[in-house]
C-alpha cells in the first residue's frame, strides 16, 4: 500500500516494537511509545548517540525499520517515500552551506518537490504560501537573500520554514533551535506550539535544552542507548534521578513559576 | 529614553516589495536565458562565416537560402564544412554542459564533470584501442570504429560510477573519488597504448585526444541531436527534484524524492550525453565543468532555469571557441579542445573574482 488514507486528522501516532540501525548494528531496538495525541508537542531528549536522530529518520521513512508506526489506522512503515511525504516532514539538523538559492526559492522548492496536502497549487498560491511561512518564522526580511549568505542561525530558520510549509500531519524536527539566539529560540518554540494546536499537527523534536523542553512541550521522552528511560509530562519525566541516570550529572529540579527550575550542579 | 543605536530595530518586511523583487528576479532570469540564446545565434553566424577559405557571411547566407547564386566548390565548403562544424560546436557544448550541470547536482560536488570524473579519459582509451590496436566490435564500419569504441568506453565508465552510486555504503564522496581514480587509470592505459604505438598511430591518437570539430559529419550530427533532444525533456522533468536535492539529501527524501532513482536516471542521461559528444569530437575538457558554473553564477540553482542556461552557456563557449580556433592563428585550424580552455578560463575567472555573487 503506497497511498495513505485521505483523512488522518484527529489520528494519534503510536510506535510499537520499533527497531532500526545502521549496517547490522542496532541503534534502536524494540522501542514502544504510548500514543501521541494530535496537536501534541513532544520533545526527545537524551545524551549524544542515544538514537534520537535515528529514531526521527526511521519515523520519516529515511531508513529501514521494523515494528510498527501507526497514524490512526495508517501504517507508516509500509509507505513509499512519496507516501510518507504527504504525511510526515523531517527537518534535518543542517542545511547545506553553498546553495545558490534564495530563502524564498528554498521554501518554494520544498513545495514543488512533491505534491503537498490537497495537491494542485497555482504558482501564485505557492509563492504566497511560502512567503507567509517565511514571515511567521520571522525572516521575511531575508526572503530574497541567498541561503549561501546567511548566518548559521538564519539558515536554521530557513530550514525550518522549508519543513513547516509542507503542513504535514507529523512534523519531525532535529535540533531546530541549536543555532538560534534567545529571541528566535523562543519565537520558534511558540510558533511550533501554536501551529501544532491550530492544525492538530503532531510535533516530535530533538532538543538539548532541558529548560526549553520543559517549558514548551506537552510531553518529554528521554532516550538513552536506544531505549525510553522516561516518558511523561515534563514534571514527570525530568527528575534529578533521571538526569543522573541519563546524563551522569548531579542536578536540582524544582517546580517554578514557568515550568521547571533545573540547575545542573556537577558531573557524576 | 532613546534606544541606544547599537540595539537593532526589528527587521522590517514588506510583503509587496518582496513579491515584486521575486517577480523581478524571475523576469531577469528569463531575460538572461533569452540573451544567452541570442548570443548563441550570433556566435553561430560568426562561426559559419569564418574559416581558412574566405567566404564571408553574405556568401554563406546566399548558400543557405539561394544555393544557385554561388559556385559549387563554395557550396561544398558551406554544406560539408562550415555548417556541420558550427552545428557540432553548439550541440557538443550544450550536451557536455547539461551533463556537467546534472552531475554537479546529483553528486553534490562543484568539481564534477564528464572530464574530471573519467568519462573523457575512458573515451580516449576506447579511441586509442581503435586507433592503435585496431580492435573494435565486429561489423563496425572503419570510420565509425573510433567513435563507437569511445562511446562504449565512456558509457562503461559512467555505468561503473552508477553502480557505485547505487551502493549506499560508498556514498557520494566515494563516487567522486572513484571517478578521479578512473581518470588516472584510463590515462595510464592510454599512455601504455601510446608506448607501443607506431609513430603514425601515435600522432593520430594525440590529435584525437585534443578534441576537434573536424570529425563532424551530418550523420554524427544527427545522432548527437537525437540524443540531446531525447534527454532534455527528462532532464527538465527532474528539475524540481534536483532543486530540492540541493537542500540536502535527507531533506529531499523527506519531501518524497527517491534520490537513488533520481541519481540513477540522471547518470544514464549524463552517460548518453557525454559519451556521444566525446565520441564524435574527442576530449573537450572545460565545457562540462565551467558552463554550469557560469550559468549558476548568473541565475542561481533553480534547475528549471539552471539546466537550459547551462546548455546555452556551454553552446556559446563552444561556438566562440570554434571561431577562435579558426582566427587565432590565421590560416591554421587549431584543435578546438585547446581553444575552449583559452576562452573559457578568462570568462570563468572574471565571474569568480567579481563582486560577491548575486543569487
Amino acid at each position: 500500500m503506497t497511498q495513505p488514507h485521505c483523512d488522518l486528522s484527529g489520528a494519534s501516532l503510536s510506535i510499537t516494537g520499533l527497531s532500526t540501525g545502521y549496517g547490522g548494528k542496532a541503534i534502536v531496538s524494540g522501542l514502544d511509545l504510548a500514543p501521541i495525541e494530535p496537536g501534541a508537542v513532544v520533545s526527545l531528549l537524551g545524551p549524544n548517540a542515544a538514537g534520537k536522530t535515528t529514531l526521527l529518520r526511521s519515523l520519516a521513512g529515511l531508513q529501514p525499520a521494523t515494528g510498527s508506526v501507526r497514524l490512526g489506522d495508517q501504517e507508516l512503515l509500509s509507505l513509499s517515500l512519496a507516501g510518507h511525504a504527504r504525511i510526515v516532514t523531517y527537518m534535518p539538523q543542517s542545511l547545506p552551506q553553498r546553495v545558490a538559492l534564495t530563502v524564498l526559492e528554498g521554501v518554494i522548492g520544498a513545495i514543488r518537490a512533491s505534491p503537498v496536502g490537497d495537491g494542485n497549487l497555482s504558482d501564485g498560491d505557492i509563492v504566497d504560501r511560502a512567503l507567509e511561512v517565511i514571515e511567521r518564522v520571522g525572516i521575511g526580511h531575508l526572503a530574497m537573500s541567498g541561503l549561501n549568505h546567511l548566518s548559521g542561525g538564519q539558515r536554521q530558520l530557513a530550514s525550518l520554514a522549508q519543513a513547516l510549509v509542507r503542513e504535514p500531519r507529523v512534523l519531525l524536527l532535529d535540533e531546530p533551535i541549536s543555532a538560534l539566539d534567545l529571541h528566535y529560540q523562543l519565537r520558534v518554540m511558540k510558533l511550533v506550539r501554536q501551529l501544532a494546536k491550530e492544525r492538530g499537527m503532531i510535533v516530535l523534536m530533538v532538543l538539548h535544552d532541558l529548560a526549553i523542553a520543559a517549558r514548551w512541550s506537552d510531553r518529554v521522552v528521554l532516550l538513552a542507548g536506544g531505549q525510553v528511560v522516561a516518558d511523561g509530562t515534563p514534571e514527570q519525566a525530568i527528575t534529578a534521578q533521571v538526569l543522573a541516570d541519563v546524563y551522569r550529572v548531579q542536578a536540582r529540579v524544582e517546580p517554578g513559576p514557568s515550568g521547571l527550575n533545573i540547575a545542573i550542579e556537577d558531573v557524576l | 529614553m532613546n534606544t541606544p543605536s547599537h540595539i537593532a530595530a526589528p527587521p522590517s518586511f514588506n510583503r509587496q516589495d518582496t513579491l515584486n523583487a521575486y517577480h523581478r528576479t524571475g523576469r531577469r532570469r528569463a531575460l538572461i536565458v533569452t540573451v544567452l540564446g541570442l548570443l548563441c545565434v550570433i556566435a553561430f553566424a560568426l562561426d559559419i562565416s569564418t574559416g581558412p577559405s574566405s567566404l564571408p557571411l553574405a556568401d554563406v547566407w546566399a548558400g543557405l537560402f539561394a544555393p544557385d547564386q554561388i559556385s559549387s566548390p563554395q557550396m561544398t565548403i558551406i554544406r560539408d564544412v562550415r555548417l556541420p562544424y558550427a552545428l557540432m560546436a553548439i550541440l557538443v557544448g550544450a550536451a557536455l554542459s547539461l551533463a556537467g550541470a546534472e552531475m554537479q547536482t546529483i553528486l553534490n560536488n562543484p568539481l564534477a564533470s564528464p572530464f574530471t570524473l573519467g568519462v573523457s579519459s575512458a573515451a580516449s582509451f576506447g579511441a586509442a584501442v581503435a586507433i592503435v590496436l585496431g580492435v573494435s566490435l565486429p561489423f563496425i564500419p572503419g570510420d565509425w570504429m573510433i567513435p563507437i569504441n569511445a562511446f562504449i568506453a565512456a558509457f562503461a565508465s559512467v555505468l561503473m560510477l552508477e553502480g557505485l552510486a547505487r551502493n549506499r555504503a560508498s556514498g557520494v564522496e566515494g563516487v567522486v573519488l572513484f571517478g578521479i581514480a578512473l581518470v588516472f587509470t584510463f590515462n595510464a592505459l592510454v599512455a601504455l597504448i601510446q608506448f607501443v604505438a607506431s609513430q603514425e598511430a601515435l600522432s593520430q591518437l594525440v590529435f584525437w585526444s585534443m578534441g576537434s570539430l573536424g570529425r563532424a559529419t551530418w550523420g554524427n550530427l544527427g545522432v548527437l541531436a537525437l540524443v540531446v533532444a531525447a534527454v532534455l525533456p527528462f532532464s527538465m522533468q527532474a528539475a524540481n527534484a534536483m532543486t530540492a536535492l540541493r537542500l540536502g539529501e535527507d531533506r529531499a527524501r523527506s519531501f518524497g524524492i527517491d534520490v537513488k532513482r533520481l541519481r540513477f536516471f540522471s547518470l544514464l542521461r549524463i552517460s548518453a550525453l557525454a559519451a556521444t559528444a566525446v565520441a564524435f569530437v574527442g576530449t573537450i575538457g572545460f565545457i562540462g565543468l565551467v558552463g554550469p558554473h557560469i550559468a549558476r553564477l548568473m541565475l542561481g540553482e533553480d534547475h528549471r532555469f539552471l539546466l537550459p542556461a547551462s546548455m546555452l552557456t556551454g553552446a556559446l563557449i563552444m561556438s566562440l571557441a570554434s571561431v577562435g580556433s579558426k582566427i587565432l592563428v590565421p590560416g591554421v585550424l587549431l584543435p578546438v579542445g585547446i581553444v575552449t580552455s583559452m576562452i573559457g578560463v578568462p570568462v570563468f575567472l572574471i565571474l569568480i573574482l567579481r563582486k560577491p555573487e548575486r543569487v
